[in-house]
């Protein structure tokens, strides 16, 4: 700060400035500014995915603060007798209780209810969203692998936080998935009873779950998410935010708008349209009413008992699975339970991991900033799809119950069509989206080398019927040139510096061999060359 | 604008290298950033103008909205319904709140964004990215920053303390750990035995009366819970997430297996509620198939057949409970459940 | 596979996927459409016996045997009662159409009086449960909330929390309990309709059943009020996994491609 110098002592700074001054006397905020101020992001409608998320993330935070001054985690009995007639005088604990109170008693607390359990479905289907756009654009390369694992766990913290949050209530249906659970955690060798007797205080469903499910819910989750959230997005800053190729956007710039004041403005203002969007579902769409639901009992149950859409993929596996159960010297092993949560475990294992094969595949350790089209990977692209596909099936396991009425189909059926499917449909998507992805890079070649089909037809002299292409632009074609092509790694020189010769080693062939599946022969379209451009464009006009 | 001179260099490295022919006039060659075009709100001051009016009454709206919102809370009974087409009749405070806070919000949002696209600089900007790797000076720096502390600390040379305190802190987490063992109760033999013993009558849940086997028709379905235990029990809860029992009579011809037929008393057959697979209530019974399903997973019994498992994730049948009447003519158990009821686990054998 | 990919770019490749898309999903559906033997039962008594006899000839002979001993084709009405034939025919599922899993509820062709002969005719070959008088069904005075407590443990089951009805194995489903009848409703308990279990008296008095259906025409009449809105079906996570994944997140993508789009540039002059 220079108040000491003669001029500045004249002006009085304006009182912004001089509260400015005081703040960076004691934190520092002019050098923070400096870099910050006019940080540039680039405009695309995808990366705001994740905004839609971290809004979402914040208006579940704000209601689910109003939530807690009203609700009672207690699984002591009472019998009702608040104003919802259809339940007087039904023994509920406290927490079904209070949620009915603040269903029909509070001014507003349904809508907040309703907000934060929306919010709740769209945070989770945003990140799902969110963390295929970033996958599928490659945008999980080096540097920003790590923040790829905390997006990772946000979502599978968020899954069950959610799990938790919908528990709370104590009513037939979340009670129902509780059960469920308690169940999952029995089937697990060894320890399974003692876990289950922990976790509940004694048998199912006692007295503590609520409670203690409660404390996970609103403390010990969303804080562990909080810090992840504020990681992830100081990471987004301090790697500055990847960009799609295009004219004057490169490795080493970032092209787009500044911060101060445009993203401002913008991202500012997009908080508020989540904000309001979701307000205003939440006032026109009902969610979980749970007071048509009834106290959990563990002895009543309602079909169409489904977990939140985000646990759909875990319900499906759980419910094609066949019944398989291991007896042997007096112990039991619940195949039938395990192997759906090992494989839920897996398939979230493999979105994690992903980044760290595909680096160790392609062997490149050098930074990505620019974004790939999906078509240009087409292999990474396949795998993403399939993965989708597993997923998607699975989620239709999940249903199958809600499916079989509403499409007037058999629920054996359709249990069975995704027990195949499950395995069948990633191969079939796999297959199809690397070649949907092949033939797109094909005709982007074609449009680069001989322009874009203009649908004119010309009738050349001596009576053949052309049609004219147009030449791209210079941007146009640095735009479908600019993506990089690996080629398919070897494995490296099996005679070492004395000559002497040695085995290649499993993984290296193994990494030889993906590398291939991934950049071989027949898995990628080369992209034109220089050469190639030139010798059509100066040989023989368009043609 | 700085990013208008991209040189050669910008190129992507693969391009320069595997093909060597990044002469200057590259055919792909980044042209750099095309030149800025203005919007008409640049150039036409009453366009701005109309931009500047909408963004202020998007402003105004939500001050609007705000103002309803304040006035539908004060306005509402909260048990106020009203029928909309074609919602149905619902909460008068939950929708004109939901509205009036989403159209605030909005507002809000949708006149900041106009803002910034119809009036803030639309001009595209490039910022230089920057390694993000330390350059081998500093790299060089912190190693030996790092070899100093570390040789001051004398951890190296002196491997006791570095043991034992690798010792204690391993071990210091410890003390949480067994804590935590004060959550619950041992298993022991709990999930072996049920409320269900012999003698014990059993008692229909839709009257709290006990049954007698003429109450039971053929192709009907009743549940029931032991004798003595109360809705109002402070642990009934737990009691019936074990002992609830469903009842069906089935033509003692029908039934195939031979000792749920012996378990029976006159073709009525009770088993347990609770689905061995995770412990759904499981009571979707077809009379005529004697098929039930657990809605949860889909499990199917074939209860006809021992309560086998025909159908879906679960490993095993459903446990039968031994019945038969008492001396005032009403049904009774036999005893407890000759297996644990519910999902199956490590211990059950 | 080459020839396969030379002709790619057929003009009509896309219409021949698009057939072969079509004829798939049309497959598939017919393989997982559930077939399945029709199965009903039904019943009657009075003076009215001739009358009713007469219409069962025309109309249900052909399947449940001249006398009602029943056939190959349905199952004998010996002893169904008058309650079962008041609900077979009253919901439209007796007479049958067609063979599938389960006959569906659907127009009723016969008048009200018709039922009465042909329900007199059925109770006239053997006693069971009789056609419940308004006094008996009516929920005037039920306790609502008993009711639902009933509910949950005998109905929610299969029909769902409020009666929007929920699958069975093999294509075999229970119907959604909406709009249908107080009647209906309190002769579906008593008589067990196809695979319905029944719920007698003797187990679940008249009482039990008022209070249960007070409970649905609560939860399920044209005047239920869903206070949070528009109920999705009440049909759970599934409906509203899907609209909070196409219209929240949808309309939240569709804002968010308004934020990041490029203003309009203003024409070249």
């Amino acid at each position: 700060m220079s108040t000491t110098t003669a001029s500045d002592a004249k002006r009085k700074a304006p009182a912004g400035e001089r509260v400015a001054d005081w703040a960076d006397g004691r934190l520092g905020i002019y050098g923070l500014a400096k870099a910050n101020m006019r940080k540039i992001f680039p405009d695309h409608w995808s990366f705001m995915l994740g905004e839609i998320c971290l809004y979402s993330f914040l208006i579940i935070i704000l209601t689910g603060v109003y939530l807690t001054l009203f609700f009672h985690p207690s699984m002591n009995e009472i019998e009702y007798h608040g104003s919802y007639v259809p339940m007087q005088g039904i023994r509920m604990t406290e927490a079904y209780a209070s949620t009915l109170d603040i269903s029909f008693d509070v001014r507003g607390g349904l809508l907040i209810r309703q907000i934060h359990h929306w919010a709740a479905v769209v945070f989770l289907a945003g990140m799902f969203v969110h963390m295929m756009r970033v996958f599928f654009t490659g945008a999980f390369r080096k540097p920003r692998e790590i923040n790829w694992l905390f997006g990772f766990l946000l979502f599978v913290l968020g899954m069950f936080t959610g799990f938790t949050g919908y528990s709370l209530p104590d009513d037939l249906l979340s009670g129902t998935g509780v059960r469920f659970t308690q169940g999952a955690i029995l089937s697990m060798p060894i320890v399974g009873t003692y876990i289950s007797m922990f976790l509940f205080g004694g048998e199912f469903p006692g007295h503590d779950i609520i409670a203690r499910f409660y404390s996970i819910h609103i403390l010990l989750l969303p804080g562990i998410m909080l810090g992840l959230v504020v990681a992830h997005l100081i990471l987004v800053f301090y790697h500055k935010h990847t960009q799609f190729p295009g004219p004057g956007r490169t490795n080493k710039n970032v092209v787009g708008m500044p911060l101060l004041p445009v993203y401002m403005a913008k991202a500012g203002g997009f908080f508020f349209l989540v904000f309001g969007v979701i307000a205003i579902i939440s006032a026109l769409f009902t969610i979980n009413p749970i007071w048509a639901l009834g106290p959990y009992r563990p002895d009543q149950v309602s079909t169409g008992a489904q977990p939140d859409w985000y646990m759909g993929f875990a319900e499906g596996l759980v419910r094609v699975m066949p019944g398989w159960e291991i007896n042997l010297w007096g112990h039991t092993l619940v195949l039938g339970v395990l192997i759906p949560l090992v494989v839920f475990g897996i398939m979230l294992a493999a979105i994690a991991l992903y980044p760290f094969i595909e680096s160790w595949i392609t062997g490149d350790k050098r930074e990505h900033h620019l974004l790939d089209r999906p078509r240009n990977a087409p292999t990474r692209t396949a795998l993403g799809v399939a993965w989708v596909t597993g997923y998607m099936v699975m989620l239709i396991g999940g249903g199958n119950d809600i499916f079989a009425t509403h499409f007037h189909l058999s629920i054996n059926s359709i249990t069975w069509f995704v027990r195949i499917f499950f395995f069948l449909g990633p191969v079939i998507a796999f297959i199809v989206t690397k070649r949907i992805c092949m033939g797109l890079q094909r005709r982007d070649k074609d449009k680069v080398l001989h322009g874009r089909e203009s649908g004119i037809i010309k009738r050349l002299p001596h009576g053949e019927f052309v049609e004219i292409h147009e030449p791209l632009s210079q941007a146009q074609l640095h735009a479908l040139t600019a993506h990089e092509q690996y080629a398919p790694a070897e494995i490296g020189p099996t005679v070492d510096e004395n000559g002497v010769e040695r085995k290649p080693t499993r993984t290296e062939k193994l990494r030889a061999k993906l590398s291939k599946g991934y950049y071989g022969e027949g898995n990628q379209v080369p992209k034109a060359t220089a050469e190639e451009y030139k010798e059509i464009t100066s040989g023989h006009g368009h043609h | 604008m700085s990013s208008q001179e991209i040189s050669e260099a910008d190129l992507p490295h693969e391009q320069a290298t595997t093909h060597g022919t990044a002469v200057a006039e590259h055919p792909f060659a980044d042209p750099g950033l095309p030149p800025h075009k203005p919007r008409i709100q640049d150039i036409d001051e009453r366009a701005a103008k109309r931009s500047e009016r909408t963004v202020a009454l998007l402003f105004t709206l939500s001050m609007l909205a705000t103002i309803g919102f304040i006035a539908s809370f004060v306005i509402f009974p909260v048990d106020k319904i009203v029928y909309v087409w074609p919602l149905g009749h619902v909460s008068a405070t939950n929708l004109s709140l939901g509205l009036t806070l989403g159209l605030a919000l909005f507002c809000i949002g949708a006149g900041a964004v106009h803002w910034a696209r119809t009036l803030m600089s639309d001009e595209e900007m490039a910022d230089d990215r920057h390694a993000i790797e330390a350059t081998p000076e500093v790299k060089a720096k912190v190693m030996a920053d790092f070899a100093d502390g570390a040789r001051e600390s004398a951890i190296g040379r002196r491997p006791l303390i570095r043991n034992t305190m690798f010792g204690a802190l391993a071990m210091v987490p410890l003390s949480g750990v067994v804590l935590l063992r004060e959550l619950g109760p041992l298993p022991e033999k709990k999930l072996f035995h049920t409320g269900w013993s012999e003698g014990k009558q059993l008692i229909n849940m839709n009257t709290n009366e006990p049954l007698r086997p003429e109450d039971v028709a053929v192709g009907s379905l009743t549940f029931a819970k032991p004798e003595g235990l109360e809705e109002s029990d402070h642990d009934f809860n737990n009691k019936i997430a074990k002992d609830a029992l469903m009842i069906v009579r089935i033509q003692p011809e029908d039934i195939k297996d031979k000792r749920e037929l012996e378990w029976s008393h006159e073709g009525i057959v009770a088993f347990s509620k609770i689905c061995t697979h995770v412990g759904c209530p499981i009571s979707l019974y077809e009379q005529q198939t004697h098929h039930v399903l657990c809605p949860c997973h889909q499990s199917t019994f074939d209860l006809s057949d021992g309560a086998r498992v025909i159908f879906g994730p679960a490993g095993h049948a459903l446990p039968q409970l031994r019945i038969g009447v008492d001396d005032e003519g009403f049904l009774q158990a036999l005893g407890d459940f000759s297996e644990p009821v519910g999902p199956a686990f490590w211990e059950r054998g | 596979m080459k020839k396969l990919s030379a002709r790619r770019r057929h003009p009509l490749a896309a219409v021949v996927v698009l057939l072969l898309a079509l004829a798939a999903t049309g497959g598939l559906y017919a393989a997982f459409a559930p077939a399945g033997k029709a199965q009903a039962d039904e019943t009657a008594q009075s003076l009215a016996i001739e009358e009713g006899k007469k219409l069962y000839t025309v109309g249900c002979a052909s399947c449940h045997g001249t006398g009602g001993q029943g056939t190959t084709d349905g199952p004998s009405l010996v002893g169904v009662g008058s309650a079962a034939v008041d609900f077979q025919v009253g919901t439209g599922r007796m007479p049958a159409q067609q063979p599938g899993a389960q006959v569906p509820k659907k127009k009723n062709i016969y008048s009200q009086a018709e039922i009465d002969q042909l329900a007199a005719y059925i109770a006239s070959l053997g006693a069971g449960p009789i056609t419940p008088t308004e006094k008996q069904y009516s929920p005037e005075g039920a306790d609502i909330a008993k009711g639902g407590d009933l509910f949950r443990t005998n109905c929610a089951q299969c029909h769902n929390f409020t009666g929007e009805g929920g699958a069975l194995t093999h294509g075999k489903y229970a119907p959604s309990l909406e709009g249908v009848s107080e009647k209906h409703i309190y002769e579906a308990m008593q008589t067990g309709p196809q695979n319905m279990p029944s719920f007698p008296d003797t187990t679940l008095p008249e009482k039990e059943k008022k209070d249960i259906i007070a409970y649905i025409k609560t939860v399920n009449g044209d005047e239920t009020a869903t206070p949070g809105g528009f109920a999705l079906g009440g049909l759970g996570p599934v409906s509203e996994g899907l609209f909070g994944w196409i219209f929240g997140l949808g309309s939240l993508i569709a804002v968010a491609v308004w934020v990041a789009a490029h203003t309009a540039k203003a024409k070249k002059s």
